[in-house]
């Protein structure tokens, strides 16, 4: 099982990171042609930077938009932020000490990143328009990051596997060799989720988290008639006429 | 067609119930093969529309990082579910921004995303078929590309991009909407989207001066053509002869003759609007932009003035510069614009919206105001959408609010604002803009005013507002017609610009 366990992280971590960077220069690489901020927005870059700042930290427009959305969203992607910080402590040895300092408070995220997502769900399950707009894929990715998020917090809370050797496991497969695993198939599936959800990452609508810091309505800074700006396609439209 | 009547007011505003297929069957004529091929697009649905379309489909996400990062990002979170006055007004769910664009998405994702390929029905993918194209055409014109969604979106995207791309779409196969492509060959063959010759706007122009001089006994001039006059006004065409509109134009005139201001219009680019933005075709909005340009190079102004439009001030904004050099900061080895923008002054921003100039003036104590003259008013203003979320004034975020707020307190004395979840950048359309000015969409256009209609409905029951301000020629036109469907007088929408020719005082400073 540690083999086949050993094989899937490769594959998936491969898959989650070329895909990644691959999209990631695409967007890049795509010009915008236009000047389409929505404004009012910044008109310098300082500006533009602490209008993306605020929208990564704090989702201000879902904040606008929806305040049991923005809630529920919050909760569950900062708690997740605590959770994979947590997790850092089986990729490192010695730990590193600010990942030992937030080891209680990533304990707690767990439970509240679980809050978030049956809070998620409910809301496309029960509310009338959110239920019109999800498709299969929406539901099973909620699914999906309960089922890590439940599992994660079965072994913490109920049944321990052995985290040592789970560590052990890891640190192995950052130096290329693969150690044996402990055998839980709690763990199994807790393992096998999270690389799933890897692989699912670069062709999903999980592209929103690269995605928001190449949308131009936020990071285009309001100058369009101090400053010429001009696509490389557009600009062979020119001529000096 | 049978009587549209006004959908009730909400009592609380909740967020209205779906009636799924409501707008199924009301989208606009589809346009005429004339029509469409005397601005070069196909006649009639080419026979391989279905390859076509995928084709531009792909062309158009390797031009536009915006519809690249909006297929991809959206995760359905529904916050901008409830943000549009079309779906608040209709209640059809198609009219949701989320569900508009996915209308587009799903499609995107069948054919460029791995998953669309292999499990469509998992993520929401469909084939491009006849029906879904018969859905994009009728809902993609049922959005005004207003961008209140955009406000709301923790990533951003903008539906209008995706109506745009949208539209462009349809038109390269030749499935097009008839009255903006109507308008776009009137630009290109006459000069402004109403088709009104040079001598019938000159005849306009003279008459105009004549009215004025009746009416205040001063010689308030309306020129054209002139040539080195130092501002180059270009304005709707509707400012031309349409009410309430004309009375703005009234409006700069004055302040132009008041500040002793040497102008001019032009018959050759007689039209601020540019309806390429609506179908989203960059070869049409800079082809139209581009006349302005040659007006300027040829008249040889100092500045470039627009009048009250929303659509235009986006354009003019956020475009011109780009399209057409009008503007400031090209690069020294920038010929094209460089030729244009050594010849304007740069004191000025360059284009200047005409609030920007009015405002200016009376900062600068130039005009003389007899407030009690707009007395029998009591004033709200619309912010129209373009102007509050595809531009600003004043070179500082928010000005495009603040300007014409400032102009009409200072011109007159009994001012209040509307609902603040409405105004700003949370403005709602009045629901005749991007292209839906027409009488085949009156179905949408009335229901689409409701949010807008409720709230000027509380300020006139609680503050007796009795008029309606606004600086753009669809919003002016579209509540003109709206209104009397919900009980007010057509009256009730007039121009910044008119209460600034109602108070100010001539022959002066």
């Amino acid at each position: 099982m540690n083999t086949l366990l050993a094989i899937f992280f490769y594959l998936s971590t491969l898959v989650f990171v070329v895909g990644l960077l691959a999209r990631i220069r695409t967007y890049a690489n795509t010009p915008a042609p236009l000047k389409i901020p929505t404004t009012p927005a910044p008109t310098t870059t300082g500006g533009v930077v602490l209008r993306m700042t605020r929208e990564v930290v704090f989702f201000e427009s879902l904040f606008k938009a929806n305040l049991w959305t923005w809630a529920l969203g919050w909760l569950f992607h900062f708690s997740m932020l605590l959770v994979v910080l947590r997790h850092l402590r089986y990729f490192t040895d010695p730990v590193w000490e600010w990942v030992a300092l937030i080891q209680p408070f990533g304990m707690y995220a767990g439970i509240t990143m679980l809050l978030g997502l049956m809070g998620l769900l409910g809301r496309r399950l029960l509310v009338e328009r959110i239920r019109y707009i999800s498709t299969p894929s929406d539901h099973l990715m909620l699914v999906l990051f309960i089922g890590i998020a439940a599992s994660g917090l079965l072994m913490k809370f109920a049944v321990n596997p052995d985290v040592i050797g789970v560590k052990s496991f890891f640190l192995g497969l950052m130096h290329l060799t693969i150690q044996p695993l402990p055998t839980s198939y709690l763990l199994y599936a807790h393992l096998s989720l999270v690389c799933t959800l890897m692989v699912i990452f670069p062709v999903s609508k999980l592209l929103h988290a690269p995605g928001v810091f190449f949308s131009p309505t936020r990071n285009q800074t309001d100058n369009p008639r101090e400053k010429r700006h001009i696509a490389a396609w557009a600009a062979k439209m020119e001529s000096e006429k | 067609m049978a009587a549209i009547t006004a959908p009730a007011y909400r009592s609380f505003p909740i967020i209205p119930a779906l009636i799924p297929g409501a707008m199924e069957g009301a989208g606009p004529y589809v346009s005429s093969d004339k029509i469409n091929e005397a601005v070069g697009f196909p006649g009639h649905l080419v026979d391989d529309w279905h390859d076509k379309a995928i084709a531009k489909m792909g062309d158009l996400l390797s031009k536009y990082r915006s519809l690249k990062v909006y297929m991809d990002a959206c995760v359905h979170c529904g916050a901008c579910s409830d943000k549009c006055h079309y779906f608040i007004g209709t209640q059809d769910p198609k009219n949701m921004p989320v569900a508009r664009q996915d209308l587009m998405r799903s499609v995107y994702r069948r054919y460029f995303t791995l998953p669309g390929k292999l499990f469509p029905k998992l993520v929401g993918a469909r084939d491009l078929t006849k029906e879904v194209l018969d859905e994009w055409h009728n809902y993609f014109h049922q959005c005004s590309e207003c961008r209140r969604c955009s406000v709301f979106c923790p990533y951003g995207i903008d539906t209008a991009e995706v109506t745009m791309a949208a539209r462009e779409i349809l038109d390269s196969v030749g499935y097009s909407q008839k009255y903006s492509i109507e308008i776009i060959g009137k630009v290109h063959r006459i000069g402004n989207n109403l088709g009104l010759p040079a001598p019938a706007l000159r005849d306009t122009l003279e008459g105009l001066e004549e009215d004025v001089k009746d009416a205040t006994g001063i010689d308030v001039r309306f020129p054209m053509d002139v040539h080195g006059a130092e501002v180059l006004l270009v304005t709707p065409s509707a400012d031309f002869f349409a009410e309430p509109h004309i009375d703005s134009l009234i409006g700069y005139a004055k302040v132009f003759h008041a500040t002793g201001t040497s102008w001019t219009l032009s018959s050759m680019s007689s039209e601020a609007g540019n309806f390429g933005m609506f179908i989203g075709n960059y070869d049409q909005l800079r082809t139209i932009a581009l006349r302005i340009r040659q007006a300027a190079l040829e008249l040889g102004v100092k500045r470039i003035v627009v009048g009250e439009c929303g659509h235009a001030w986006r354009v003019a904004y956020s475009f011109w510069n780009t399209l057409s050099g009008v503007g400031d900061g090209a690069d020294p080895n920038d010929r094209f614009a460089q030729m244009l923008q050594k010849q304007l002054d740069h004191r000025y921003r360059q284009p200047t919206h005409i609030c920007e100039f009015t405002w200016d003036m009376i900062e600068n104590e130039r005009l003389v105001f007899d407030k009690s003259l707009n007395d029998k008013y009591i004033i709200t203003f619309h912010d129209s959408c373009n102007v509050a979320r595809g531009s600003s004034m004043g070179g500082y975020p928010g000005g495009q609010f603040e300007i014409p707020r400032n102009i009409i307190k200072a011109v007159a004395n009994n001012y209040y604002d509307m609902d603040p979840s409405t105004t700003h950048e949370r403005t709602f359309c009045c629901g005749g803009g991007g292209g839906l000015l027409t009488d085949d969409l009156m179905e949408v256009r009335v229901k689409g005013a409701l949010p807008r209609m409720e709230v000027l409905h509380h300020v006139a029951e609680d503050h007796g507002v009795n008029f309606m301000a606004c600086i753009c020629a669809i919003c002016k036109a579209q509540f003109t017609k709206i209104l009397p469907v919900y009980g007010f007088d057509r009256r009730v929408v007039g121009g910044v610009h008119q209460l600034v020719s109602n108070a100010i005082k001539l022959g002066v400073k």
